[in-house]
């Protein structure tokens, strides 16, 4: 090539063309206005859609995010009252955050230009600090689409409605074990659970146990403070699943299923006491006295006993469980399944007195002077009555009556046709007990089916197997024919009236509604009460009793100092995992009294 | 007579230099005699960094291992995370990650031409070039949220969609560069200092380029028709019509006519891309990050970025993060080994012309 060569002297010179043309690059104050609407500048945080559970700032490998109470947030349940807070002086803007986030909270906006010559100002504050504007300029965000959460539940096999009226065959078949792993693995680990159940198991760390792979350590973990899992596992209210992050768009992980998963690696109380293998302290020589074989009763037990006390239980009945027992039908939790709970209890040193009614084969008074600390755990057991005409008629009964007889292995005659009113899990229980024993039922509510107490999955349950709700159904008399057993039940209809205070609407009855059905047998279920009885009457006075409960303190302690209660005659919650919780404390708290 | 040694010292802080590094040079008059490379102003330990961080999070660490063009150690992450747990990804996210890759490599060559002929002196191209870049960052600014960092290609597939409109802009924006880089060339490739300053400079000898290993443009300029994309085609290379462009010569002059000829190709693959696209899922859903765990195995995946061949080599004990993840990047040969050998002989003011030819990339030599 020779030196001078024309065209690659002149070629650049056509460069000059780009004079006076408009620059390429964009002046400051328009910036702002270039931000697509997939920017990831700023965080932004809708506060009441927040929940605190923290997976922002887990996930954040900058440590970008830090979990702070705010001025205008409280706790309460299913919230921490914790709400994230950004430095962005370590944040960068990878929007992982986002997409972690259960809710759909959190998200980036369009806004970029941050100026500060103070370090403090990178502590910011998404929703707080840009209150005024960010939620307009929203630009990165996460829908239940793009969201990493996972939200959809594992389905849980049960047997078809038409085969299970047939027996008492447990209808939840429970998880397999790859079933279990992924449904382990959509928890995020965020322990709002753990502060809405009563008994604050450690679902968080059980559950990654299982995404682990180690049911072995799950179950260790679970038996922490809960020793019932299995039937926890079978029959909980579940409040834990309420509260999950994931129900604000998805499914709650199934924590009551998992748990029954892991209580199921062992098959009998040997191999539970193989694996859980507490450790049983020497005997300290304290007795301990505990009245009631039901959830709270034997929770304290097995704590107590582990902490080395003497103790027994006094139960009026034959079998132990309580209400667990004789009041939850078996297809929901087998007899063989409490008894491997409760013999593993005994393997490590309870005793259970069984048919010994206290009141009646031992004296009260006797028992508690010859202990150091009493429990009580005598549940409600007398039902209430509807109050209406007609209720002392041959065929007028109490669900709790009925599922009693059953469960203890009896029969009761209720006829073809029977009428189930409440709307709660003792009614469903009823109906669904009659519906095995081959009667057509239905169950009449006050209330609309929204409305109705029970477990939704109980009034799906139900429904499949046929038994038919009658909701917004008014019971106004039970009539008899001359031998005075039961043969039409008298009803109206109601409408819902909004509450004026703002609770749940009321149902009033629609006038001229009035109807009759023909029916073999009517089942009250609208709630039961303690019976005290056992009581002698110079000790009531001591022992304060409101609302049909004792008055029992943080510690479950009764007025008196060595008498502890706990359960649904202490506990307004009325559940079995209130009632494991109570006893749980109640052993901290003796231990304390009697011990340190 | 022997003209007198000096030792020079050229960066870590020089315009000249690609990043953060610097060449210790030997000199006698104008010629270099020897040349030392000395790294390790920003190695930051991500291969260390992964090790501790889940499989969810390493993601977003590894585009900041070569700044310019981070889409090729998202594309290789990704890849070797699918190929040991053997997740599928979508056909349509495979077509969106090629067209991220393509408009990576046009934006990389967009600044390459800005390096390379700043290092001539010729600093208008640089202007004109980085300014068009700002239109391929504007696209991925549209598809991904970032405009430098995209954090877009993570395993599964890609985090969203194309938003809409996006192909139109695309293709507008790929009209707009078609015609710029005639200008281009008038401006660059036309003009004779450019000329003399390429021409015979910084010569790779062929037989010693496979030996060193030399890849990307500096050994498709050697003759050597070697690319990833041909050779082992990943996502859908093998379905898109496209050549390998090899120059006899071995100079910084062939090398850039291997980029000039690319950069033209990229436009034309990001077409065939968008012509192509089927509808469909953009991304194979991950389970929860936190208990995200891949079975034990091992996976070598390889990437063809802007600067040749890129690879990961990444192992997995079956946990819930990587036990190790090697990072093996064209960087590493062209700036050191290759650099130290073709700056001897050649003059000085050459220096900073030739490390930009080889692409050099200082954050991706030291990880």
């Amino acid at each position: 090539m020779a030196f001078f060569d024309l065209k690659g002297l002149l070629s650049p010179i056509t460069g000059l063309k780009q004079f006076g043309k408009k620059p390429h690059t964009i002046m400051f104050p328009d910036v702002a206005e270039h931000a697509s609407d997939r920017y990831r500048g700023l965080h932004f945080n809708k506060l009441d859609d927040c929940i605190g559970c923290g997976n922002c700032s887990t996930i954040c490998m900058n440590e970008a995010i830090d979990m702070i109470e705010i001025e205008g947030v409280e706790g309460k349940k299913g919230d921490s009252g914790l709400r994230p807070r950004v430095d962005n002086g370590r944040c960068c803007w990878c929007a992982l955050c986002v997409e972690v986030c259960p809710t759909g909270s959190l998200s980036l906006t369009k806004d970029y230009i941050f100026v500060t010559p103070d370090a403090d100002d990178f502590l910011w504050t998404p929703g707080v600090d840009n209150k005024e504007n960010g939620e307009q300029i929203i630009s990165f965000h996460s829908d239940k689409e793009t969201s990493l959460s996972d939200y959809n539940r594992i389905p849980m096999r049960e047997l078809d409605g038409s085969e299970r009226i047939k027996s008492f065959a447990e209808a939840v078949l429970g998880y397999n074990e790859e079933e279990a792993r992924k449904e382990a693995a959509r928890c995020i680990s965020c322990g709002l659970c753990t502060e809405s159940c009563p008994d604050h198991m450690h679902i968080p760390e059980y559950i990654n146990a299982i995404a682990r792979g180690n049911d072995e350590d799950a179950l260790r973990i679970i038996y922490d403070n809960n020793p019932l899992p299995e039937m926890c596992g079978k029959v909980c209210t579940r409040r834990c699943e309420d509260v999950c992050a994931m129900t604000h768009r998805g499914d709650a992980i199934a924590i009551r299923w998992l748990k029954r998963y892991a209580t199921e690696t062992a098959e009998n109380a040997e191999i539970t006491r193989q694996i859980v293998n507490p450790e049983i302290k020497e005997a300290n020589g304290k007795k301990i006295s505990i009245i009631g074989a039901g959830p709270s009763g034997l929770t304290a037990g097995y704590y107590l006993a582990l902490r080395g006390f003497d103790v027994t239980i006094y139960e009026a009945k034959a079998n132990a469980g309580g209400m667990t027992f004789y009041g939850i039908p078996k297809y929901r939790l087998p007899a063989e399944s409490l008894e491997k709970q409760v013999s593993y209890m005994q393997s490590i040193g309870v005793k259970i007195n069984f048919n010994t009614r206290v009141g009646k084969d031992i004296d009260f008074k006797e028992l508690y002077n010859n202990s150091d600390a009493v429990f009580m755990g005598v549940g409600f057991e007398k039902p209430w009555t509807l109050g209406i005409t007609g209720e002392d008629l041959e065929g007028s009964l109490q669900a709790v009556t009925y599922l009693d007889v059953i469960n203890g292995g009896g029969e009761m005659e209720i006829g073809n046709k029977v009428v189930v009113i409440g709307g709660g899990n003792v009614a469903i229980d009823a109906a669904r007990v009659a519906r095995r024993k081959g009667a057509d039922v239905t169950i009449v509510y006050r209330r609309r089916v929204e409305d109705m107490p029970a477990d939704w999955e109980e009034i799906e349950g139900a429904e499949d197997e046929g038994v038919h709700i009658m909701p917004q159904g008014i019971p106004l008399e039970i009539i008899g024919d001359k031998n005075g057993k039961v043969i039409k039940l008298k009803f109206a209809r109601s409408e819902m009236i909004p509450d004026p205070d703002g609770g749940r609407p009321r149902p009033k009855q629609i006038e001229g509604s009035e109807d009759i059905m023909e029916v073999t047998s009517v089942i009250g279920a609208i709630g039961q009460e303690g019976d005290y009885s056992f009581i002698p009457d110079d000790m009531k006075d001591q022992i304060k009793i409101e609302r049909g409960r004792f008055v029992v303190n943080e510690d479950k302690q009764t007025t008196l100092p060595r008498l502890f209660a706990g359960g649904d005659s202490a506990n307004r919650t009325a559940d079995a995992i209130s009632a494991i919780a109570d006893g749980f404390r109640a052993v901290k708290a003796i231990e304390k009294m009697l011990i340190k | 007579m022997r003209e007198k040694s000096t030792t020079l010292y050229i960066g870590p802080q020089h315009p000249g230099i690609t990043g953060n590094m610097m060449v210790k040079l030997q000199v006698e008059g104008d010629t270099i005699v020897k040349a030392e490379t000395h790294v390790g102003y920003l190695h930051r330990g991500f291969e260390k960094l992964m090790e501790r961080r889940n499989w969810l999070q390493s993601f977003t660490i590894v585009c900041r291992i070569c700044v310019p063009e981070p889409d090729p150690n998202e594309e290789n992450y990704s890849r070797a995370v699918e190929e040991i747990e053997g997740r599928e990804v979508p056909e349509r996210a495979k077509y969106i990650r090629v067209m991220t890759l393509e408009l990576a490599r046009i934006a990389t060559y967009l600044l390459w031409y800005g390096g390379q002929s700043g290092s001539a002196g010729l600093l208008t191209m640089g202007q004109w070039s980085v300014g068009d870049r700002n239109y391929i960052l504007d696209l991925f600014e549209d598809l991904t949220g970032g405009r430098v960092y995209h954090m877009y290609i993570w395993p599964g597939g890609v985090r969203r969609d194309l938003p809409e409109g996006f192909k139109e802009k695309a293709l507008r924006t790929m009209d707009y560069l078609e015609k710029r880089l005639d200008d281009y060339d008038k401006l660059l490739f036309e003009n004779s200092i450019f000329q003399k300053r390429a021409k015979g400079v910084g010569i790779i000898d062929k037989n010693k380029a496979i030996e060193w290993g030399v890849v990307g443009p500096p050994l498709r300029g050697c003759g050597i028709q070697s690319d990833v994309r041909k050779d082992d085609p990943y996502e859908v290379y093998d379905k898109l019509d496209f050549e390998v462009p090899a120059m006899e010569g071995g100079d910084v002059w062939t090398r850039a006519l291997v980029r000039r000829f690319e950069i033209r190709q990229s436009i034309n693959l990001v077409r065939q891309v968008l012509d192509k696209m089927p509808g469909g899922e953009y991304y194979n859903k991950i389970p929860n990050p936190h208990k995200w765990t891949i079975p034990a195995g091992d996976a070598f995946v390889k990437t063809e970025s802007a600067r040749g061949e890129f690879g990961y080599y990444m192992v997995s004990d079956g946990g819930n993060k990587p036990r190790r993840v090697h990072v093996k990047g064209p960087a590493y040969v062209h700036g050191i080994t290759l650099l130290e050998n073709l700056l001897v002989g050649e003059n000085v003011a050459d220096v900073s012309f030739i490390m930009n030819s080889l692409g050099t990339c200082p954050p991706e030599i030291e990880r």
